[in-house]
C-alpha cells in the first residue's frame, strides 16, 4: 500500500507538471493577448503603448522565463497579479472558490441523493410503470442540455411566483445561501443524476441475478437488506468511478450554469478571464482544478479498496 | 457667437440654480440597482471607450461644464455648470476661462483646485509622461488644446491653437470627468477617486460596483440616492427576467433590442421603456490598400449593391435609422435631411436601379454571375457584427460579388484592423457626443488613431478643420454636409445604419431623464429618487 501511494503520488506531481506546461503553452497559442484586448475595449491600437503593457506585464519575454517566473511565484506562493484588475491573482481567485465549491458539492450531492436511490428503485422494479418513468426522467436528464433547464427555471419563476433565483452577492444567512445555490446544483446535477441512475441501474440489475442474492434471500435477508447491503455494495464500484469522472465534468456544466443563474463562482470568472487572456488568473485556475481532478481521483482509487476488500494495492 | 455664448452662460447657471433647489416631492434615501452587461474593463472613464465603464462610474465624477441631465438633447445650448460655475471666451475665441466652484473637495477629503483641472488634461494631451494614462482613445478630442493654464486655485483658462466652439461639447460629455493630481493613473483603474455625487465602495469583477452617496457633494440636497448597485449579469436572457420580476429597478442602457421590449413591456406593462438612438452605426470598411479594392469603381459598385432599408428591417423591426455619418434628426443635430441624403450613392430610394448599375461596373471590370468577384467578408464575432455581415454578404451577391463570411475572434478585430489585415469588413462605430468634431475627427481624419480603414483625404481634412472653427451654427452644418458628400463618394467608410434600442427602468424611478442623442453623458443620478 505504501509503495503504491508514493508511485501515485509521484504520477500526480508528473501529471500536474505536464498540465502546467499545457496550459501555459495553450494559453500563448490563442491569437491576441490582454494588450490586444485592452486596445480593443478602447476601440484602436497604439503599437508603442501596447509595446510598453507588454514590457511591464512582462509578456516580452521568452516563453521559458515566463514559465520559470510563473512556477517560482507558485512554489512561493505568490500567484501573481491579475492583468485586467491589477490587482493579487490570489485575491481575485479565493474569495470564489467556497461558492463554485457549494455549488459542486451541492451538484454532486443531488446527483447521487437521487441518481443511487432511483437507479436502485428502477433497477428493483425493472420493466414497471414506475421503471418506465424513471428511465424517461434519467433519458431527459441526459438529453436537456443545463443551460436551457436553467433558464427554463428561471423563466417559471418569474412567470408563476414573480421572483428570479439567482445569485446575491450577501445572503442573509448561510441557509438562504444553500438554498439560492440548489437550485442551480439541481439544474446542473441534473444530468449527472441521470447518469448515475442509468449506471446504478444496470449495474444493480446484473448484480440481482448473481447467485450470492439468491443465497441472500433463501437466508431469510430482508428485501432492503438484499437490496441495499448485498447488491447495492457490489453494484456501486462503477458508479463510484463515474461519480469521480462526473466531478471533472461538472466544471465544465458549471459554467453554463454560473453564467445562467449569474453565480460570481470559479466556473464563470475562468471563461472570462480566457476571453481576457488574464494569464495568472487562467494559468493558477486551471492548475487549482486539475489539482482537484487529480485529487478527486485519487481518492476515488482509494474509495475502491475500502468499498471491496478484495482490491489490493500491494504488488 | 460670444453674445450667445454669455446669454447661455447666465441661462444655464439660472437653470442650474434652480435645479439644486430641491423640490418637496421629491424622497431622499434608497438604493438604485442596476444590472450591468458585461464585465466593465476598468473603473478609469478616460481610458476606456465603451458605456461599460461610462455608465456606472459617471457618477463618481464630475466634469467642468455637462450637459443638462433633465433635457433629452444634448447641445450647446443644454450645457450647464458642474465644477466650473461660470466660463467665458476671449475676443479671438482661442482662450476659454473657467471660474470654478471653491470650496469642492475629492472622495477623500483633499481640496479640488485648478491644478486638478491642469493635470487631468495634461495627461490627455500627453503632457505628463510620468504618469501617463495607459490608454489614451480620445486624444483626438484634445489636439486644439495648446495648454491648460491656471490662474490661482480657481480659475483655468484653456488655450487653444484656433477657435473650436466644439470644445465646450467635449467638456460636456460624460467621458470628460475631472481626475485628481494626486491620484496615480493606475488606482483610478481600481478605485476612483472624484468630487461627484457617488463614493466609490467597491469593483469586484464580473460581479458587483458599489457606490454610497458622498455625503460631503458640493451641490445642496443632492443627490438623492443612498447608495447604487450593479450587478453584472452577462447573460441578456437572464438580466431581462431579473428586470421584468423586479430585480432591478433599471436596465443597462440601450440594452434592450427591439424584438425583446416586446417581452418586457407585456411581461412588466409598468415599466417606462424608451427607444432612443444608440449613435452606434453600422458600417461598411473597404481597405482601398488591398487589390482590387483599390479600384475605386469596385468600391462603387459595392456601395450602390446596399439596400439599407433591408437591413434595418430584418435586424431592428424598421426602427433603426438610414444616415450618413452624422446622427440624422429629429434627435441628431447634424444629420443630413433624407431628400439630401437620397442624392448620394448609393441611397437613393431605387435599389434595383443601383444594383444595375454596380453590375454594370463589375461586368465591365470583368466579373459576371457565373465567374464573381471572390472574398472574404471579415467581421468580429460578435452577433450585432455576424447578423448584418451575414445580410451583406447576400446583397453583394446581386452585383456579382460572392462573399465569404470571416469572423474574427473580438480579441483582436481592432488589431487585425488596424494593421490593415482585411480586404471588406462590417464594422460597429460608437460616437460619444453628436458634434461632428467628434465623430469626423476620431474616424476619419489622417492623424486619428481610431480612424481604422487609414482613410486619409487632405481636402476632407481641411474641411474638417473649417468646420470646426466655424462659429456660425448653420455655415457649419453646410461644411458637415459637405464632408458627408465627400465621404460618400470616397467611400471612406459607408454607413449602413445607425441602430435605435430601449432604455428600460420601473415607474417609481424618478428624476430620470435618457439622453436621446448621446448615450455616454447623462447616468450622473444626482436627481434620481426612488419613489417607494
Amino acid at each position: 500500500m505504501g509503495a503504491y501511494l508514493v508511485r501515485r503520488f509521484l504520477l500526480m506531481v508528473l501529471t500536474l507538471f505536464g498540465m502546467s506546461v499545457l496550459i501555459f503553452v495553450m494559453l500563448r497559442l490563442v491569437p491576441g493577448n490582454i494588450t490586444d484586448i485592452i486596445f480593443d475595449s478602447a476601440g484602436f491600437v497604439n503599437p508603442a503603448k501596447k509595446a510598453a503593457i507588454e514590457r511591464q506585464l512582462g509578456l516580452d519575454q521568452p516563453i521559458v522565463t515566463q514559465y520559470i517566473t510563473w512556477m517560482a511565484g507558485l512554489a512561493r506562493g505568490d500567484l501573481g497579479y491579475a492583468f485586467v484588475s491589477e490587482k493579487p491573482a490570489l485575491d481575485e481567485i479565493l474569495p470564489r472558490i467556497p461558492v463554485t465549491a457549494k455549488l459542486a458539492v451541492l451538484a454532486l450531492a443531488f446527483s447521487v441523493l437521487f441518481g443511487v436511490p432511483l437507479g436502485v428503485i428502477s433497477a428493483v422494479r425493472q420493466n414497471t410503470g414506475l421503471d418506465y418513468v424513471l428511465r424517461v426522467v434519467s433519458l431527459s436528464g441526459l438529453s436537456l442540455p443545463s443551460f436551457w433547464l436553467g433558464l427554463l427555471i428561471l423563466m417559471a419563476c418569474v412567470h408563476w411566483f414573480g421572483w428570479i433565483p439567482i445569485y446575491r452577492s450577501s445572503p442573509d444567512n448561510f441557509w438562504q445561501e444553500i438554498a439560492l445555490l440548489s437550485i442551480p446544483a439541481a439544474a446542473v446535477g441534473f444530468r449527472s443524476s441521470a447518469l448515475v441512475m442509468r449506471l446504478t441501474r444496470s449495474s444493480m440489475l446484473e448484480v440481482l441475478r448473481q447467485d450470492y442474492i439468491r443465497t441472500a434471500r433463501a437466508k431469510g435477508a430482508s428485501e432492503p437488506s438484499v437490496n441495499y447491503d448485498h447488491a447495492l455494495r457490489n453494484a456501486v464500484l462503477p458508479v463510484v468511478t463515474v461519480i469521480g469522472i462526473e466531478a471533472a465534468f461538472l466544471v465544465g456544466g458549471l459554467i453554463v450554469t454560473e453564467t445562467v443563474f449569474n453565480i460570481p463562482g470559479v466556473a464563470r470568472f475562468l471563461v472570462e478571464a480566457i476571453r481576457w487572456r488574464d494569464y495568472p488568473i487562467v494559468q493558477n485556475l486551471v492548475m487549482f482544478i486539475a489539482i482537484i481532478v487529480v485529487m478527486v481521483n485519487f481518492i476515488v482509487d482509494m474509495a475502491y479498496a475500502a468499498l471491496d476488500p478484495r482490491i489490493k494495492y500491494e504488488e | 457667437m460670444r453674445a450667445r455664448l454669455a446669454l447661455g452662460t447666465v441661462v444655464s447657471a439660472l437653470a442650474a440654480t434652480l435645479a439644486v433647489t430641491p423640490a418637496l416631492a421629491q424622497k431622499q434615501g434608497g438604493t438604485l440597482r442596476i444590472y450591468h452587461r458585461d464585465n466593465l474593463p476598468s473603473a478609469s472613464i478616460h481610458e476606456e471607450a465603451t458605456v461599460s465603464t461610462v455608465q456606472p462610474f459617471m457618477a463618481v465624477f464630475n466634469n467642468l461644464v455637462l450637459f443638462d441631465q433633465g433635457k433629452r438633447l444634448n447641445s450647446l445650448e443644454t450645457i450647464v455648470p458642474d465644477l466650473a460655475e461660470s466660463w467665458a471666451w476671449d475676443p479671438t475665441a482661442t482662450k476659454l476661462t473657467f471660474k470654478l466652484r471653491q470650496g469642492v473637495k475629492w472622495h477623500d477629503g483633499r481640496p479640488f483646485t485648478a491644478k486638478d483641472v491642469q493635470c487631468t488634461f495634461n495627461k490627455l494631451t500627453g503632457k505628463d509622461t510620468e504618469d501617463d494614462f495607459r490608454r489614451n482613445p480620445r486624444a483626438i478630442w484634445w489636439q486644439n488644446l495648446k495648454e491648460v493654464a491656471v490662474n490661482g486655485d480657481h480659475e483655468a483658462t484653456f488655450v487653444l491653437n484656433r477657435p473650436q466652439p466644439s470644445i465646450l461639447s467635449m467638456l460636456a460629455s460624460g467621458y470628460t470627468p475631472i481626475y485628481p493630481c494626486h491620484v496615480k493613473a493606475q488606482t483610478m483603474r481600481t478605485n476612483p477617486i472624484g468630487t461627484g455625487p457617488f463614493k466609490f465602495v467597491e469593483f469586484k469583477r464580473g460581479d458587483t460596483v458599489k457606490f454610497v452617496r458622498n455625503p460631503d457633494y458640493w451641490k445642496p440636497g443632492r443627490p438623492y440616492l443612498d447608495a447604487i448597485e450593479w450587478k453584472v449579469i452577462e447573460n441578456r436572457s437572464t438580466r431581462i427576467l431579473a428586470f421584468v420580476s423586479g430585480e432591478f429597478d433599471m436596465t443597462f442602457a440601450t440594452d434592450v433590442t427591439i424584438p425583446l421590449l416586446k417581452d418586457v413591456t407585456s411581461q412588466a406593462p409598468k415599466a417606462v421603456c424608451e427607444i432612443a438612438p444608440t449613435y452606434v452605426s453600422t458600417n461598411l470598411i473597404i481597405n482601398p490598400a488591398v487589390a482590387p479594392f483599390n479600384d475605386p469603381k469596385i468600391r462603387s459598385a459595392m456601395a450602390l449593391a446596399l439596400d439599407r432599408k433591408a437591413f434595418v428591417d430584418i435586424l431592428s423591426a424598421g426602427k433603426a435609422d438610414l444616415s450618413g455619418v452624422m446622427l440624422p434628426g429629429p434627435e441628431g443635430l447634424w444629420g443630413m435631411p433624407p431628400e439630401v441624403l437620397q442624392t448620394l450613392p448609393g441611397y437613393g430610394g431605387d435599389v434595383e436601379k443601383n444594383r444595375a448599375e454596380a453590375r454594370k461596373i463589375m461586368e465591365g471590370l470583368g466579373y459576371s454571375e457565373a465567374k464573381p468577384l471572390k472574398i472574404k467578408v471579415s467581421t468580429r464575432n460578435i452577433a450585432v457584427y455576424r447578423d448584418p455581415a451575414v445580410i451583406l454578404i447576400d446583397q453583394l451577391k446581386k452585383v456579382h460579388i460572392d462573399g465569404e463570411l470571416e469572423v474574427i475572434d473580438t480579441s483582436i478585430w481592432h488589431a487585425k484592423v488596424t494593421r490593415g489585415e482585411f480586404s471588406v469588413g462590417l464594422n460597429l462605430t460608437g460616437v460619444g457626443v453628436d458634434d461632428p468634431d467628434v465623430n469626423l475627427y476620431e474616424n476619419y481624419a489622417c492623424s486619428s488613431e481610431r480612424n481604422l480603414t487609414k482613410y486619409c483625404n487632405k481636402e476632407v481634412d481641411t474641411l474638417i478643420d473649417k468646420q470646426s472653427s466655424e462659429t456660425d451654427v448653420a455655415k457649419r452644418r453646410q461644411i458637415v454636409w459637405e464632408i458627408e458628400k465627400r465621404l460618400a463618394a470616397d467611400l471612406a467608410r459607408p454607413i449602413i445604419f445607425y441602430d435605435r434600442q430601449a432604455t428600460c427602468w420601473q415607474p417609481y424611478v424618478k428624476g430620470f431623464v435618457l439622453h436621446h442623442n448621446s448615450i455616454y453623458n447623462n447616468w450622473r443620478y444626482e436627481d434620481v429618487w426612488l419613489d417607494k
